[in-house]
């Protein structure tokens, strides 16, 4: 018996083409067809995009470019000292009876003669603010992350129901919140952390649910087999193999609620972020760069704060996890 | 199952000391936490002096509020002190200009009948006395004598003040009884003129006699056909202002959709500099790093407070925020995706003798190319949730005309109107988002999983 063995060849000779090459290049073709289609319909939007913020913005692109950096200069202090004196409310030999040299909100005495300067006061409440409403955030986010997972939910009903919730509150405007509240409990850091918090439930319980699916479910199955009900199963079971990533999300929550507090505060929240619009708007250098610096200093510690104890909590994977 | 006896559970105890013998501050590790938690808040408490801001509150106002989101009123007035009884509106009412509500009645003796809820909620007066209708009770209030006067026992939904009965009736209005004037205020659910107001010809037609009008009628405003008219009537209808929300609610998803681009166009090539594995200099790459985390904590605010001194309020300012938020952001997540590839198609790639760029090009960008689009593709998802707060600030988008509605304390229709869209938008987007990533990552997962089978 023979075997016969036939070998295609891709190249056939004499310029003719073989069928599965011809496929190959036809298929290679078509999606280098569709790549630029896609890169093109991409930049299309691109250029449409910018042209349209060009239109509606009140100075056009082109005509404010070369003053692009005009904001910079009234940013240079007269002194660099300047920026210190203000930082610290200290008479500034520059003062020429306005508020650019001199912060006029004066100083918080918390001892006798003792006092810290009105701007870290205002720091300390956008800080605070973060904190509580990532606290807020906390308390509601576990037990609906429990309710939301798949595979500990009491009822697939109420799952969905908490998933929606929590997605609802994820989307909705913080903005449309704090002025809701505003209207309410006053403008201040009050309607800044209900917004905050009732957004970081959202943000936080969608975060820590996936992490609830994705627990080993055998200690789960332990405690089933010796009759325990779902508060006890998510206690003892659950919980603990959830709580160190649960507090190396909240941390990274705080750092994003700082932020999320200085917008807030910037439309009346209260806080350091309604003095710096002030100030930039005004155009106040040495006050901006001080109110700057000091925010700037804030968000690095938390940072490294936060980045040093999520490390201890969690080990190194705590960095591996998508931002 | 058997009992443990007392040398038993002491040699156990000598055998695991760690367990049974921890330090103190491990063991009361949670108690410190909790006692922590709780000082804290009760400094907080302190800080905020929470008591006395919500003494001060008015959570009476929040169903209010929420009412007004998905209910409009109408408020009629009567004056009485005139030689004849005429039904008054506010300017800019609901109505239009020529107000005749059926709930308004004209009794054949002279008297007025105003239905707030049907006959059973009503009130009924001529210039001597008023009767209260709601809840079942009837309460006339006699007007001869200077002031109201309620005859007979008054009811809890009733408050009679000097000079002034007033009604409440719950959701449908109230009713204000003076001895000049009955002024009733009768609430709807819904909004009102949502499509056409009150000064356009359509104002008050039913969808058919529209849609006849648009199709075959006479042209209203000669020179323009219906259709326009009634496209541009609903694009600048006053109260609702649907043309300026909409062009404000696309700034915002252009803010998002062009700064996420630019700063992931901008990021691309700063990223394969700062990737450690890649760069051949490690000061080029700390410094791009460092340029990065500074790029993302300087504030989105802060930058948007900058552009809009730079360009003018608008949504230029916004993308250009945006843009350097996420150059930061996105050049963060590039390099550290460059940094977790695996070097092998990039060491067969330089074998063959090709160039850096080629290397780049064929040896790397194939791996992190589907994590590139998903990264950005998360954050455009993620700004375009987060743009609408930028805008309040002056960086233009819906943000700011949000604020404005919710400052005048009056307008919550309009802001539901907006919040609605905006969740639409987020929706939509969220979604758009969620596919291609979804797309994406069974790329990636086919990928890895073609990998596994040939080793």
């Amino acid at each position: 018996m023979t075997l016969s063995v036939t070998t295609p060849s891709l190249t056939a000779s004499s310029g003719a083409t073989h069928p599965m090459a011809d496929a190959w290049r036809r298929q290679t073709s078509l999606r280098r067809f569709y790549t630029v289609l896609g890169v093109g319909l991409l930049l299309a939007a691109m250029f449409a995009s910018m042209w349209f913020a060009d239109e509606a913005n009140a100075g056009h692109f082109f005509d404010r470019l070369p003053h692009i950096l005009d904001f910079l200069s009234w940013l240079v202090p007269k002194h660099w000292n300047d920026v210190w004196r203000a930082l610290f409310d200290i008479a500034s030999p520059h003062d020429t009876g306005t508020q650019e040299y001199n912060f006029p909100l004066g100083r918080v005495y918390v001892w006798g003669g003792f006092y810290i300067p009105e701007y870290f006061e205002l720091m300390l409440t956008t800080v605070n603010v973060a904190l509580v409403s990532t606290f807020i955030g906390f308390t509601f986010a576990v037990p609906f992350s429990f309710i939301a997972a798949r595979n500990l939910t009491p009822h697939p009903a109420l799952r969905l129901i908490v998933k929606r919730f929590m997605e609802l509150l994820r989307a909705f405007p913080e903005i449309v919140i704090a002025g809701l509240f505003a209207a309410i409990v006053s403008i201040g850091p009050i309607a800044a952390i209900i917004a905050i918090g009732l957004h970081s439930i959202g943000a936080l319980g969608k975060l820590f649910y996936e992490i609830n699916e994705n627990i080993d479910m055998r200690a789960e199955e332990g405690l089933r087999a010796v009759g325990a009900n779902w508060f006890e199963r998510v206690r003892f079971a659950d919980l603990p193999q959830v709580l160190p990533n649960f507090m190396s999300y909240t941390l990274l929550r705080v750092e994003i609620n700082v932020r999320a507090s200085t917008i807030i505060g910037a439309v009346g929240g209260g806080g350091i972020g309604e003095e710096l619009k002030l100030s930039i708007s005004r155009g106040f250098g040495a006050k901006t760069l001080a109110l700057v610096l000091l925010l700037f200093t804030t968000i690095f510690i938390i940072d490294q704060f936060s980045a040093w104890l999520r490390r201890k909590l969690v080990g190194e994977q705590a960095f591996m996890m998508g931002a | 199952m058997t009992t443990m006896t007392a040398e038993e559970i002491l040699s156990i105890e000598e055998r695991y000391p760690q367990v049974f013998r921890r330090p103190l501050y491990k063991r009361f590790a949670p108690l410190f936490l909790f006692v922590g938690i709780l000082t804290y808040l009760i400094y907080v408490l302190w800080f905020f002096s929470l008591p006395q801001v919500l003494r001060e509150s008015h959570w009476e106002r929040l169903p209010l509020f929420l009412t007004q989101w998905i209910s409009y009123d109408l408020q009629p007035e009567f004056r009485l002190d005139q030689p004849e009884i005429t039904p008054k509106y506010p300017r800019f009412s609901a109505l239009g200009e020529n107000p005749n509500p059926d709930w308004v009645i004209r009794n054949p003796d002279g008297t007025f009948t105003v239905l707030i809820d049907g006959p059973a909620k009503s009130v009924t007066f001529d210039k001597a006395q008023a009767t209260i209708v709601a809840n079942g009770e009837t309460v006339p209030v006699a007007l001869s004598s200077g002031k109201p006067v309620i005859s007979g026992p008054v009811p809890d939904w009733i408050t009679a003040h000097d000079d002034e009965v007033v009604a409440k009736m719950g959701f449908v209005g109230e009713v204000r009884v003076t001895v000049d004037r009955v002024k009733v205020r009768k609430r709807f659910l819904g909004w009102a003129n949502f499509v056409f107001d009150t000064r356009s010809p359509f104002f008050g037609k039913s969808a058919g006699e529209v849609v006849s009008l648009i199709v075959s009628g006479p042209e209203l405003k000669p020179g323009t056909s219906n259709l326009a008219l009634a496209g541009d009537n609903i694009w600048n209808n006053a109260q609702w202002q649907h043309g300026d929300v909409w062009t404000k609610l696309l700034q915002t998803i252009v803010m998002a959709f062009l700064g996420t681009l630019l700063g992931g166009i901008v990021a691309f090539p700063l990223a394969f500099f700062a990737a450690r594995n890649i760069t051949p200099s490690g000061v080029l790459s700390q410094v791009l790093k460092r340029f990065f985390d500074f790029m993302r904590s300087v504030d989105m605010l802060i930058w948007a407070l900058f552009f809009t001194r730079a360009f003018g309020p608008g949504p230029l300012a916004g993308s250009a925020a945006i843009f350097f938020t996420e150059i930061g952001t996105l050049g963060k997540t590039y390099s550290e995706a460059l940094e977790n590839i695996d070097d092998k198609p990039r060491e067969g790639v330089l074998s063959t003798g090709a160039n850096g760029l080629l290397v780049q090009r064929y040896g790397v960008m194939p791996e992190v190319i589907p994590v590139f689009i998903s990264q950005t593709l998360y954050q455009w998802e993620s700004n375009t949730r987060g743009a609408t707060i930028i805008g309040a600030v002056g960086a233009g988008g819906i943000g700011l005309k949000l604020w404005e509605a919710m400052r005048t304390n009056s307008n919550w229709a309009n802001v539901f109107y907006m919040v609605l869209l905006i969740l639409l938008v987020v929706f939509i987007f969220d979604n758009i988002s969620n596919f291609l990533r979804r797309r994406l990552s069974r790329t990636i997962h086919d990928y890895n999983r073609l990998q596994a089978e040939h080793g």
